[in-house]
């Protein structure tokens, strides 16, 4: 029986001709993860494993973005803790607050995911770098620690479901309200276990953006990891970035999938994730009026400069409504300086947003953008639990970046393409 | 190894940012986690959870985040196994990891009820349901997990594998 594309690049890690669904191999890793919450206990896990340095110096990304610049105590304690680590160690990625990023967006722009490898990180959001043709998934501290002593882990080889993509989004729709119409379709736990693959026509009117956007929240359908096959546009990004030739890994025509969905990427609408989870997607026609106090454009999901000029070219010209803080976070300092170049910055600031510096803050209610008792938030992040981003009463509406900025324009949840046909 | 205690029942999808909401993540220290586990969904869980109790949810019980926090607090509650219908795989992998005792048992979590007495027999698999008289089996462990619970976590694990 022939393999997917996941269960290639697991194979070839394991040394094995072939695999197959629900087996356990251990495999080598080509990147371990980690970030200022998830890193201290990885560093108090790494003695047990018995070696005194890690097994790669140029193989461990260490990345203060969660609670990074620090935002209390505590956290500049756990900042402090990774710090000397990645020091101790002579880590090769590790950036200083200044430098940093959002981890998912830094790495890929620094060229450090490249296709065909085998990754992990500490966070459950690794799933981003399939964007690239990787099998990349979220694990533990101790896991973390695991790869970073020995360079090898444990995986159950998943199954697959594939997605099958045909044509080409209409204007205001993007990856994001692509990825919350499937999780709507197949729950939070519909791809438990699984891999995600991508494939079909569609894929290439997907911009790397689109795709990172995707293969980010993979996860909050349940799924091990998301992945897109390699083509030009792929090998483009990845051209200057990767100091790595990139290993092609496809599919095979006999490949086993538990489902298969085709999804035509021009009937799908600008979606929102009502609260409390991902999969409580609603398109225009079944939201009614809901008022914000919150919007958020940012993060591992929406950070990136693509998602800053979609945000832009609705907020031009206009204001934020009096009653809405509209928060703008550039995922890395890279895209920061990409978007002051382009002028986006005196868009936002012009429209009356707050334009911060690269964090998760947010996103995990950490801080940046924390919300009170009953206050409702749009945000272009991928989670909506309770509490997500702040009281126990407050709600996350999760949305594309276009949404979220027509949104914060009229202060309630709305409809960027229907705002702007009317606005002309 | 066995495991006696009273049942906190819980629904589909309990998150991590319930287990553990992540303005409490600026600490790894168990006890400080444990101080507030749960505390988004159930107000009550820190105030009565007794050493031994036991968690029964229903499906895709840890999904979210990848943060080892939410297992570690649990387990430093007290909780001594938790029985889901399923779990999410990170959660899963995290709580092999650490040593958080997990079972997947459809069939219990039809039946048993918030407050129920439940005793755990491990190495059978057998969960019974004092309150109700009913016993349930568990899924077993495929081999590799549990040789990995066998040594008492990856790091062990890893480190008898160096050594074979």
């Amino acid at each position: 029986m022939g393999m997917t594309m996941s269960q290639k690049i697991l194979a070839s890690h394991a040394g094995l001709k072939e695999v197959h669904a629900g087996q356990l191999v251990m495999a080598d890793l080509d990147l371990v993860l980690g970030n200022d919450i998830t890193t201290a206990p990885a560093v108090s896990q790494f003695p047990k494993f018995g070696h005194p340095a890690v097994f790669d110096k140029d193989k461990i990304a260490l990345v203060p973005d969660h609670f990074a610049p620090n935002k209390d105590i505590k956290a500049a304690t756990q900042c402090k803790c990774m710090r000397e680590f990645a020091y101790a160690q002579r880590i090769t990625h590790y950036w200083e607050t200044g430098r940093a990023g959002v981890e998912h967006a830094l790495l890929p722009e620094q060229g450090l995911t490249n296709a065909g490898d085998l990754i992990i990180g500490a966070d459950s959001h690794t799933c981003t770098y399939g964007a690239v043709g990787a099998f990349s998934t979220g694990v533990g501290s101790t896991d973390m620690a695991c790869g970073m002593a020995t360079g090898r882990d444990w995986f159950k080889v998943p199954s697959a479901i594939r997605f099958i993509l045909h044509g080409a989004f209409r204007p205001y729709v993007s990856g994001k309200d692509l990825i919350l119409s499937i999780i709507g379709m197949i729950g939070v736990d519909g791809a438990l276990y699984q891999s995600m693959e991508f494939t079909g026509d569609g894929v290439a009117n997907l911009t790397m953006d689109d795709r990172f956007t995707v293969c980010n929240m993979a996860i909050e359908a349940g799924a091990k990891n998301g992945i897109f096959p390699v083509d030009e546009k792929t090998l483009a990004y990845l051209e200057g970035r990767s100091r790595r030739e990139p290993v092609i890994f496809r599919a095979d025509e006999d490949a086993p999938y538990t489902a298969t969905y085709e999804i035509d990427l021009s009937r799908i609408k600008s979606t929102v994730s009502f609260p409390h989870l991902p999969e409580n997607a609603r398109t225009f026609d079944q939201i009614g009026e809901v008022r914000i106090d919150q919007s958020v454009i940012g993060s591992c999901t929406n950070g990136r400069l693509s998602d800053l000029e979609a945000a832009a070219a609705i907020l031009k010209g206009r204001t934020v409504a009096p009653w809405v803080r509209c928060i703008v976070l550039p995922a890395t300092q890279q895209i920061y300086k990409q978007a002051m170049d382009e002028g986006l910055f005196d868009i936002f600031i012009d429209a009356g947003c707050v334009v911060s510096t690269p964090t998760c803050g947010p996103c995990l209610g950490g801080y940046m953008g924390v919300l009170a008792a009953g206050e409702k938030a749009v945000s272009t992040t991928n989670r909506n639990f309770v509490g997500r981003m702040g009281d126990v009463t407050s709600e996350v509406y999760l949305a594309s970046p276009a949404t979220a900025a027509a949104s914060a324009v009229t202060g309630y949840l709305t409809d960027p393409a229907a705002y702007m046909k009317e606005a002309h | 190894m066995q495991a006696r205690g009273n049942v906190f029942r819980y629904g589909d999808n309990v998150d991590t940012d319930v287990i553990i909401p992540a303005r409490y993540l600026n600490t790894s220290d168990p006890k400080e986690l444990a101080s507030h586990c749960m505390e988004d969904l159930d107000r009550d869980f820190t105030h009565t959870v007794k050493h031994g109790d036991i968690i029964v949810a229903d499906k895709n019980f840890g999904c979210g985040s990848s943060r080892e926090h939410a297992p570690l607090a649990i387990k430093a509650s007290g909780i001594s196994c938790v029985i889901a219908r399923s779990f999410a795989r990170i959660f899963y992998r995290n709580s092999l990891n650490i040593g958080l005792p997990i079972l997947e048992c459809p069939e219990a979590c039809d039946a048993v009820k918030g407050g129920d007495m439940v005793s755990i027999d491990f190495d059978k698999g057998v969960i019974t349901d004092e309150t109700q008289g009913k016993t349930f089996h568990a899924e077993p462990f495929p081999p590799f997990m549990q040789a990995l619970i066998a040594a008492g976590g990856l790091a062990n694990y890893m480190r008898q594998e160096v050594k074979e």
